[in-house]
């Protein structure tokens, strides 16, 4: 149970894909125009991720170490070819929104990074619970960017006016170049929050030779290797 | 001792200018356009032109001040950004457009990439881009006693006529400061007789945009047309002050050139061939980004290096 837990806190905090992994990054600047279209989008990633990690991991044994990066990718645009023709027939709006984009989830990083990097090496449920927690992370972070550009950018959420219609939307921010404002920005405050919670690196031996769990990034070791 | 016996490291020669100096006289080289914009668009010109130099310098001084940085609001660069970007700002924006445009380009522009000199893009230009493509209709609508009407550039791209003696005096609608040919020009040799600017840059960047004109543009090499192209829009403040920004633009001497080509063939193109009637601010901006990669190959060689044989 709490490996399950420990896969789901990594997806959507420690190793968030967006946010700290920055992979997948084609979907999120380009679909992130309103906070309905984020949230699709990371769900519709999500269900793939989910089905792709199962089926992977069960056939880890199976798949021979020289043709898998093919095999991984066979799995993946099949899983991707039925979520887009059941969101043709049940959410047409959503599909026309997201458009070229959902045949494009088979070359997202994420779903391969992770069939490569922890389905195709774990058990089924683990590599589920990571699906989840990984599309969680996913889905969380193209909203957020989704929401932000969505409020500045034409002054509603979800599709409903919260700002007065005084308020003369910024249109930058929905589009292209307010998805990297608004992701640069978002990474940046991360970033902040990791450091300021990771260890205070001072000046000289502060680390305790325990580099390994030092956030300061531009020490990076360096110290120890003086010290001797 | 005497001085001969004085052991230094080099560099033995200095010069007096400095940040402060140098930014100064471009304030002093702006204010003829500043005063012709003020007396030629009115009170909410100035108010304009003010909120954004106070917002410029406002946000300089508080980010330091969060972010426990040394203070840089004295040697005027914030004032310069502000003064350009309220010179770029329509006479009857609303002046929160200001406010926007200068957190911009002092906050996203200048700050977060370092400060002044690490900047890659113009700062007064890269917020006036960030308000054309976020407010199109405040920033594209010229108001000249109280009448909303086409800038000229915007007459002679529809094939009008234009009276291109109003266009080199200033009487014309269009940004505050942009209209005076004659205002930019006392500035621009103001600052060429200090040596602050490089005549390279500013010379070059018109000349091919002329020829552009003239072999591309609609009406040939007609002289009343390559005329009103030249004093229309922005073209005459953004190559004199704008495009010679230091640290946007090359140090060596043969990408000066190369830069100026550059920026008079982007302003042609967007000018003759884009729907829109001005190009001036993206063409700096697009050949700002450019800078690094023309420095790389105009890079003088190092004295013995660099031989036939290598």
């Amino acid at each position: 149970m709490s490996k399950i837990l420990e896969r789901l806190y990594n997806g959507i905090i420690k190793e968030n894909p967006t946010f700290v992994l920055i992979l997948g990054m084609c979907p999120t600047l380009a679909v992130t125009t309103s906070a309905i279209n984020g949230l699709g989008m990371g769900l519709t990633t999500m269900a793939v991720l989910v089905l792709s990690n199962m089926l992977i991991s069960m056939l880890r044994k199976i798949i021979p170490d020289g043709v898998r990066i093919p095999a991984f990718i066979v799995v993946i645009a099949s899983f991707v070819t039925v979520v887009e023709l059941l969101l043709e027939a049940y959410l047409p709006t959503l599909y026309d929104a997201l458009g070229l984009y959902i045949p494009l989830i088979v070359v997202n990083c994420i779903i391969l990074g992770r069939a490569e990097a922890y389905a195709s090496k774990n058990n089924v449920i683990l590599s589920i619970f990571d699906g989840f927690g990984m599309g969680f992370g996913f889905t969380f972070a193209l909203t957020l960017i989704g929401t932000i550009r969505e409020l500045i950018g034409s002054g509603s959420v979800f599709g409903f006016k919260v700002l007065p219609a005084a308020y003369e939307p910024v249109t930058i921010f929905i589009l292209a170049p307010g998805a990297f404002f608004v992701l640069a920005f978002l990474i940046a405050i991360m970033n902040k929050i990791n450091l300021v919670k990771g260890k205070p690196a001072g000046k000289g031996g502060n680390c305790d030779n325990l580099c390994k769990e030092c956030s300061n990034l531009t020490c990076s070791g360096r110290l120890i290797k003086e010290d001797k | 001792m005497s001085d001969m016996m004085n052991v230094s490291a080099n560099p033995h020669i200095r010069s007096k200018d400095s940040t402060t100096k140098i930014m100064l006289l471009v304030i002093i080289a702006l204010l003829p356009a500043t005063g012709f914009g003020i007396y030629n668009f009115g009170l909410n010109a100035a108010i304009l032109v003010c909120t954004s130099v106070a917002t410029c310098v406002l946000t300089e001084f508080l980010y330091e001040k969060l972010m426990k940085l040394p203070l840089t609001i004295g040697d005027l660069s914030a004032v310069v950004t502000g003064l350009l970007l309220g010179l770029n700002l329509p006479p009857a924006a609303p002046f929160w457009l200001a406010i926007i445009g200068g957190v911009f380009a002092i906050l996203v522009v200048k700050m977060l990439f370092g400060g002044i000199g690490q900047n890659f893009m113009n700062p007064a230009l890269g917020a006036r881009c960030f308000l054309v493509i976020s407010f199109t209709a405040r920033m594209t609508t010229f108001t000249y006693d109280g009448v909303t009407t086409a800038t000229p550039l915007a007459m002679l791209k529809a094939g009008e006529d234009v009276n291109t003696w109003n266009m080199v005096v200033g009487t014309i609608p269009g940004t505050i400061g942009e209209t005076s040919v004659i205002a930019i020009l006392a500035g621009a040799v103001f600052l060429i007789l200090f040596d602050v600017i490089d005549m390279r840059i500013p010379f070059t960047y018109l000349l091919t945009f002329v020829l552009f004109i003239g072999l591309f543009g609609p009406n040939g090499w007609d002289p009343w047309y390559l005329t009103a192209q030249l004093a229309g829009g922005g073209l005459m403040l953004g190559a004199f002050f704008m495009a010679t920004d230091y640290a946007t633009s090359p140090m060596t001497h043969l990408g000066k050139i190369i830069y100026g080509v550059i920026l008079g063939i982007l302003t042609g193109i967007f000018r003759v061939f884009s729907s829109s009637a001005e190009g001036v601010s993206y063409a700096i901006i697009i050949s700002n980004l450019l800078v690094p990669l023309i420095e790389r190959f105009t890079i003088p060689k190092c004295f013995g290096k660099g031989g036939e044989n290598r």
